[in-house]
């Protein structure tokens, strides 16, 4: 609609742009003011139109009001404003040609109604914002509401659900609340628990911090603390828990209740227990073990000013025999029997038994007097054993030897009083047996454990400990030197020279053997050599070396025999490797093998020992085996003259057996003349003993040998 | 403790809320007398502050058209407020019919006003979340129904910023935003300075310290400040202008002098 200038159309804008142009700056709206000046158009109309009708509505005046609040004017300012406009303009703009005092009566009734219809419609519109207002309030809090009770069933399942024991008291002690799982550790009602107090849940073997911690925490000096606690349940069991217990605040930080969480240990517990008993018992006999006498001996030596102890170590004479005849079986049934029957000898407090394993036993007492009752104890050990046990129907006859150690605490540690009460109990079983002996320090000095030689050998090894001596092997025939056996010794810091049989077997037994014979099979070897240097004419000196039945199973031993004669150049049939026939007894062909290629390379392999055995005569001709070496028992019976006719005898067999199998035989042990003469006619090839020289350096040999070069 | 993040904050409207005072301010009665104390002693410092916050709204009505024309048809509002007239959605919708809106604020008051007025309108949705938590917004459910992060979106920081101090790190929280959108999106922010306020500083600084008494600090920053929110971004001109100098539709001569306070700008990723 375009509009003519200063048409009624025109007018009416005009109007509409004074009107904006009043009220633009006090309302909220958003529009520009050209937008807004649209907005005012109709309304402008409206009012026009109800200034000339026909019938005066006043109502169009209303929805004129009302409409401004729609558009955004609810500044009371804009109303005022807006009445002023059309006070001053609507005639003028919009009045054309009219009764002039007609249309200002109209137009002050259009204002009365705008301002109501404006009054009324920001009243609802403000009414109803406030209701919105608090409606959005309302649902927030609902929507706050309905999170914290989701949280709160949350923290409920959790509570509730939970597997460790929850429990919520106030700072009285008095309980407020537990979970499930606690009412299940407890095996309660919930009526049972409510009302109870905290304070009633003693036990007596509560720690003695746990009520001083539990104090401090309700005072609010302490946020929480952590303890292993135990509770009687209704029916007087013990209840074993981790307990955590910590203080609840509130919002400004006051102390408001205490909260435990406490986890049922009872089973792991008694599992504990129980894995601790069997780690400190002997399972065979259920007597304490090594671990836990060694416990309470250290307990017992640690003991106070005045305290004493007294040790009783027990080993049974002979237990070996039974196990081997009987079986192990019975050697068991045997070991139980005489824990029992020591078990009751020592039932007074202090007193303890304990088995160290085999048939080795202790006994324990402690206290002020324990000079009069070590011995008292001991008696009554050796009275136990009297009565022969009874295995299988047969009465087996037990004897032991002990040990006793007796003396002050704080003075030894344990493992020095367990092995003086080792070297005593030996003293008293090289004395005969089933006695019992008292420690004695200078003999303690003077023994030597088995257990100090085996821990020392390794490191005797590497310090170079070790050294060896040569005995002449000596031709019968023509009285020559034709080489040496070589014997290892040990020059022990402490305890001077050991001979073999002192550290052989206890090597043996750890393995040390296999390190220790190749190092002498090297030296002696090594030593062959020099002497074939230095010796050249004395025609081939033969070097013998002891093999260990350890050695011989060891599969390294043909291929370190080959590295090391080659290493040092010395041919393989100047080299003798000595085995005892006990090692040998049942050998299989596996066992042999090793030996029949070292025979083949040219090593001679001779039998160690021949004749304490069960010599199996028909099994020598299986054996890889060029020398027997008669034991020493056989040519004792020669040293007097005359010579005991049955050992002659018996020589002359093995003699004349040997060489038909055409074995050499060697004899060791000559000791006078007359029995290197005897044994010369009886046909022996070679012998060794001190009638010809003790084992020596190997200069000494050397010498001996030149004797005889230029003899 | 510390609150659990699905636990909200309990509500105490005896606090006032910065969303209830900008209803007052633009003539609603979308608010309580807490609100309206706290807005009336802002306003004896500044009797022009409803002037301002009715330049951000045609500032953010033109903005919001500006996009609509750009061809963008996906909004985030993040700081909506209490939607009294002439919202987002209003607008958009009325400029591109089927234009998708997700309204974000962390006033639960303003959150459940928004849900009543929203009821119904199948395009548009609200989201209780903290500008803070970028990632919490985008995950929102309502945000992946609504908004395609593959396309362009319009991001409305309006008279939001001002409310994060500093340590908030409101830069890093923009930032992670900013990286959030597809090549072609808009940023629009508006933001409170002492530049352009035709007071002289103490006395807008009284209004500043009515903000901090009700623990809601208003941040004055300076253009230059301001500026770095876009970085990455080109500016759509004008650039960072007074609110009234943006893109206007009519002359300033009309705009009343608060509403040259503060800054407003949009900006658009490559």
């Amino acid at each position: 609609m375009t509009a003519e200038p200063d048409g009624p159309e025109d007018r009416l804008r005009r109007f509409a742009t004074i009107w904006s142009r009043a009220v633009f700056p006090v309302t909220s709206t958003s529009l520009t003011r050209p937008e807004f000046e649209q907005q005012l158009v109709p309304l402008a109309r409206r009012l026009s139109d109800a200034l000339r009708a026909r019938t005066f509505e006043a109502s169009e005046g209303q929805a004129v009001g009302a409409a401004l609040v729609a558009a955004h004017c609810t500044d009371p300012e804009a109303l005022s404003r807006a009445l002023d406009c059309v006070d001053a303009y609507l005639v003028l703009y919009c009045g054309e040609d009219g009764p002039q005092e007609a249309l200002r009566t109209r137009s002050a009734r259009l204002q009365h109604a705008i301002a109501a219809g404006f009054a009324q419609a920001l009243r609802e519109r403000t009414l109803a914002e406030q209701e919105a207002i608090s409606q959005a309030a309302l649902n927030a809090r609902s929507a706050v509401a309905e999170a914290l009770h989701a949280s709160e069933a949350r923290f409920r399942a959790v509570f509730e659900g939970a597997a460790i024991g929850i429990g919520i008291a106030d700072l009285e002690g008095n309980v407020l609340q537990v979970n499930g799982a606690l009412l299940r550790m407890f095996g309660g009602s919930e009526q049972s628990m409510r009302g109870r107090k905290v304070q009633e849940w003693t036990h007596p073997e509560d720690a003695p911090q746990v009520w001083r911690l539990y104090e401090e925490l309700v005072r609010g000096e302490r946020e929480h603390y952590h303890v292993e606690k135990a509770f009687y349940r209704p029916d007087g069991t013990a209840l074993w828990t981790n307990l955590t217990v910590s203080l609840l605040r509130d919002a400004d930080g006051e102390p408001q209740y205490q909260l435990a969480l406490m986890e049922d240990t009872t089973e792991r517990r008694l599992l504990n227990l129980r894995l601790r008993y069997e780690a400190t018992h002997d399972a065979l006999t259920g007597l304490p073990n090594r671990t836990l006498f060694f416990e309470r001996l250290e307990k017992a030596l640690s003991a106070g000013e005045g305290q004493r102890f007294g040790l009783c170590y027990l080993d049974l004479d002979g237990f070996k025999t039974i196990n081997d005849s009987l079986g192990h079986a019975a050697g068991d049934r045997l070991l139980v029997e005489v824990a029992d029957r020591l078990q009751s000898c020592a039932t007074a407090p202090g007193e303890m038994v304990a088995r160290l394993g085999g048939d080795e036993f202790v006994a324990l007492t402690t206290g002020l007097d324990t000079e009069r009752e070590v011995d008292a104890l001991a008696d009554r050990i050796m009275n136990a054993l009297i009565t022969p046990v009874r295995i299988d129907g047969r009465e087996l006859t037990v004897r032991g030897s002990i040990g006793i150690v007796e003396g002050p605490a704080g003075e030894r540690g344990p493992a020095e009083v367990l092995r003086s009460a080792d070297i005593t109990m030996y003293r008293a079983k090289s004395a005969g047996g089933n006695r019992f002996e008292l420690a004695d320090p200078e003999a303690d000095a003077r023994a030597i454990t088995r257990h100090g030689l085996t821990t020392a050998l390794p490191a005797a090894l590497d310090r170079g400990e070790f050294f060896i001596e040569y005995q002449p092997l000596v031709h019968l025939g023509d009285g020559s030197v034709r080489g040496a056996e070589a014997l290892v010794r040990w020059l022990h810091p402490q305890h001077g020279v050991l001979g073999p049989d002192r550290f052989i077997p206890l090597a043996e037994h750890t393995g040390l053997i296999v390190p220790l014979g190749r190092w002498v099979l090297e030296q002696s070897v090594r030593q062959a050599r020099a002497w074939q240097e230095r010796h050249a004419n004395a025609g081939p000196l033969r070097i013998n070396v002891n093999l260990s039945p350890c050695q011989l199973t060891h599969p390294g031993l043909v291929q370190d025999t080959v590295d090391i004669l080659e290493r040092e150049g010395l041919d393989a049939d100047a080299l003798c490797l000595e085995v005892t026939e006990s090692a040998l007894i049942g050998a299989d062909d596996d066992l042999l093998k090793p030996l029949r290629r070292l025979a083949e390379m040219g090593v001679d392999i001779a039998l160690d020992d021949f004749g304490t055995g069960y010599s199996n005569l028909a099994n020598l001709r299986r054996l890889p085996v060029s020398i027997l070496k008669l034991d020493r028992s056989f040519t004792q019976g020669m040293q007097q003259f005359p010579a005991d006719p049955v050992d002659l005898k018996i020589v002359e067999g093995i003699v004349s057996l040997a060489h038909s199998l055409d074995l050499a035989v060697t004899v060791e042990g000559v000791e006078t003349g007359a029995q290197a003469e005897q044994l010369r006619i009886l046909g022996c090839d070679t012998a060794q003993g001190w009638y010809y020289a003790r084992p020596g350096p190997p200069d000494r040999l050397h010498e001996l040998a030149l004797v005889d070069a230029t003899g | 403790m510390e609150r659990p993040a699905w636990a909200p904050r309990n509500i105490d409207i005896s606090v006032p809320s910065v969303s209830r005072m900008y209803d007052y301010y633009l003539g609603g009665s979308h608010n309580f007398e807490v609100d309206r104390e706290a807005a009336r002693k802002a306003m004896e410092f500044m009797p022009g502050l409803p002037k301002i916050m009715q330049a951000n709204r045609a500032f953010m009505r033109r903005a919001v058209r500006y996009a609509a024309d750009e061809g963008i048809s996906q909004f985030l509002d993040i700081g909506s407020g209490i939607p009294t007239f002439g919202n987002v959605h209003e607008v958009a919708q009325a400029a591109r019919p089927g234009a998708h809106v997700v309204y974000v604020d962390h006033d639960p008051v303003a959150v459940a006003h928004s849900q009543a007025v929203l009821r119904g309108n199948e395009d548009a949705d609200v989201v209780a979340a903290d500008l803070l938590k970028p990632q919490e917004i985008l995950a929102s459910p309502q945000v992946q129904r609504l908004i395609d992060l593959n396309r362009p979106i319009a991001l409305l920081l309006v008279a939001i910023l001002h409310f994060v101090e500093d340590a908030d790190d409101p830069y890093g929280a923009v930032a992670e935003l900013r990286d959030a959108l597809a090549p072609g999106s808009l940023l629009v922010v508006t933001h409170a300075s002492y530049e352009g306020i035709p007071l002289p500083p103490e006395r807008a600084e009284g209004a500043v310290d009515v903000y901090k008494n009700i623990r809601n600090p208003l941040i004055m920053r300076s253009r230059e400040e301001i500026a770095r929110f876009f970085e990455g971004y080109d500016m759509v001109e004008p650039g960072l202008v007074p609110m009234p100098n943006w893109r206007p539709d009519t002359a300033l001569e009309d705009e009343d002098p608060y509403s040259f306070s503060g800054f407003a700008g949009v900006g658009r990723t490559a």
